[in-house]
């Protein structure tokens, strides 16, 4: 269960956080949606560290090992004189290699915003169509420890909904 | 909102997908027909043998690879602008992305279906993807066509991943105005999508990777293609400069092909309130600069045969230049060259119409272009004994212009179940990120939503 509001504006929705958080809930337990990214409100900075760009190398690193592994392996699993070129030929898997390193940066880019940003989530989550429908924000605590702090907090307007 | 946007700015982005009118079933009909005919004629050419064609020794390659190095080419329009566009904050961008990026993904399906359609027996294709198998055969991976399929692949995932991420937020915006069994759909697409500070932020910065990953991937890829040919000796083929040559080239019809979409999608969908003339007249700038880098990279190139002197080279210019090739030059010469530098560099000129005008122009002399690199080089190598001649047949000028028509089917279904211009972005253009922008980006936010 949960407990949220919807804002017709950034404004509304900062103090509603604002007033979360002197409520004595914590940043991690609010939640703020909206159908645009509102980064010029001090709620948008919510949430706002992450390490897909590590995850992101990381994957390339994997992409290079992977394309290092597969041109080497075949060249010699399949050893084929071409062109007065060594069996394995480094200029011509260079080209390999980065394409599955880019490749590698790529995917691991897609998979870590579908995890970390709890896409395909399959637990019933805190949400309204008025979002996007009326184009509100939407403030909210999933599960709330002090429900009357919270419904104080969010002010007027307080709906039950979905969610942990 | 913008002050720009009108305030019906979601239902209009939405009407397309809402509603159907009976133009819309005749013109998927129309075109239809058309990529039917062309896979019938695939299917007969397979039938009958590649005989059918006018491809003969020594002209191997033709009009199939001239029409796969074009859509490859015409495949930059999108990601690789886009992702320039969105890592230097152009504000001007919005409208534009989803339209170019949508380029890309259809322009490479259609261009990497080339090297299949040019195969004699195209049901082995997959001997070119590396895979354990019985027969212990892997691909060389010192063959140009083995870095094509690498470098292909990793564009068209890429760019098709780059196309989906930010349509994920207008996915669920469709969710919320649907119901049935379209709700389920889109439900389906949105992957779950709420809108929380986390999933923005998320998203922002995946895109923000995928952009910088893309670029040099783009430009790898047509490099790439262009190794197909420089890799081989053959006469004005085997040059350092086709890497950078291919890549401007690509850019160059790439730009004019966006145009081209962008004007039919203005005039047809009614979007003038969001595609401004000021979005024509940056795009139009930027391909008159492309037009300039082209004129530059084909003066290099002959200036450096001729200055050589070689005797296959210099039978290869002067049956471009003053033989039988010559009309073709010339044309591509003009309409790549001449007109867009007249028509765009006049800002009287620079008007939607002068841009859609010199587009076209540099479709057609693009195409000519690589035609002009394949064709003539094979047909005039080294030994005058075995030099040749190539005419299309009709299966191949059946399966070109079926191309076409399948770019355009694509691009008319996909603006019909997904709103060709991201909404959410639009909508976002109000209110700038102050980390996003610096203040010199202040002077592109001008062009952002002005009319």
């Amino acid at each position: 269960m949960s407990l949220y509001a919807l804002y017709r504006d950034g404004h509304g929705a900062q103090r509603a956080v604002d007033a979360l958080r002197a409520a004595g809930v914590p940043d991690s337990e609010i939640t703020v949606i909206s159908a645009v990214p509102m980064e010029h409100f001090e709620f948008g900075e919510m949430n706002k560290a992450t390490r897909i760009w590590y995850v992101a190398s990381g994957g390339g690193l994997i992409g290079f090992t992977f394309g290092t592994w597969l041109t080497r392996m075949t060249e010699l699993a399949w050893p084929l004189p071409t062109g007065n070129m060594p069996i394995v030929a480094w200029w011509p898997n260079l080209i390999v290699i980065f394409e599955l390193t880019m490749l590698g940066a790529i995917f691991a880019t897609v998979i870590t915003l579908m995890v970390a940003g709890q896409l395909l989530r399959r637990r019933p989550a805190l949400y309204d169509p008025e979002v996007t429908t009326g184009e509100k924000i939407l403030v909210g605590v999933e599960a709330p420890r002090d429900e009357k702090a919270v419904e104080r907090a969010l002010g007027d307007g307080v709906k039950r909904g979905g969610g942990e | 909102m913008s002050e720009g946007l009108p305030p019906t700015m979601t239902e209009d982005l939405l009407r397309p997908l809402l509603r159907t009118s009976w133009r819309f079933y005749l013109l998927v009909a129309f075109l239809g027909s058309i990529v039917a005919m062309g896979l019938g004629t695939w299917a007969y050419q397979m039938y009958r043998g590649f005989g059918m064609t006018g491809i003969n020794n020594p002209v191997y390659w033709a009009f199939y690879i001239t029409n796969f190095v074009f859509w490859i080419g015409i495949s930059h329009a999108g990601t690789l602008i886009s992702a320039i566009l969105r890592l230097v904050n152009a504000g001007w961008r919005r409208p534009v992305t989803r339209c170019a990026e949508v380029i890309t993904a259809f322009a490479l399906m259609i261009g990497a279906m080339f090297p299949i359609i040019h195969l004699g027996r195209p049901w082995l294709f997959f001997w070119l993807m590396p895979y354990p198998n019985q027969r212990m055969i892997w691909p060389n991976f010192r063959s140009p066509l083995v870095w094509d399929f690498f470098a292909i692949s990793t564009y068209l995932s890429g760019s098709l991943l780059f196309l989906f991420l930010p349509m994920i937020p207008d996915f669920a915006l469709i969710r919320d105005r649907s119901t049935g069994l379209r709700r389920k759909i889109y439900g389906l697409l949105a992957l779950g999508w709420r809108g929380t500070t986390k999933q923005w932020h998320r998203l922002e910065s995946a895109m923000q990777i995928m952009a910088i990953a893309i670029i040099p991937v783009a430009v790898s890829v047509h490099t790439i293609v262009s190794f197909d040919f420089s890799m081989a000796p053959v006469p004005m083929w085997h040059s350092t400069m086709f890497g950078p040559y291919f890549v401007a080239g690509a850019i160059f019809s790439g730009i004019a092909g966006l145009i081209i979409a962008m004007a039919t999608l203005r005039k047809f969908l009614h979007l003038e309130a969001y595609l401004h003339p000021v979005h024509f007249q940056n795009l139009g700038k930027l391909l008159l600069m492309m037009s300039l880098l082209w004129g530059y990279f084909v003066f290099a190139e002959r200036l450096t045969t001729w200055y050589g002197n070689d005797v296959a080279e210099m039978n290869v210019f002067y049956v471009t230049q003053r033989g039988s090739f010559a009309p073709l030059y010339w044309t591509m010469v003009v309409v790549n060259f001449v007109i867009p530098v007249i028509v765009l560099s006049l800002k009287k000129t620079r008007t939607i119409a002068g841009c859609v005008i010199a587009s076209c122009g540099v479709c057609v002399g693009m195409w000519l272009e690589r035609f002009l690199i394949v064709v003539p080089s094979l047909s005039h190598k080294f030994l005058p004994y075995s030099w040749g001649h190539y005419r299309p047949r009709p299966v191949e000028l059946l399966i070109t212009v079926s191309t076409f028509a399948a770019m355009a089917l694509l691009y008319v279904l996909f603006a019909k179940f997904v709103p060709i211009i991201a909404i959410w972005e639009l909508k976002a253009g109000e209110h700038p990120s102050p980390a996003l922008s610096p203040v010199a980006a202040h002077e592109h936010a001008l062009g952002e939503t002005h009319a």
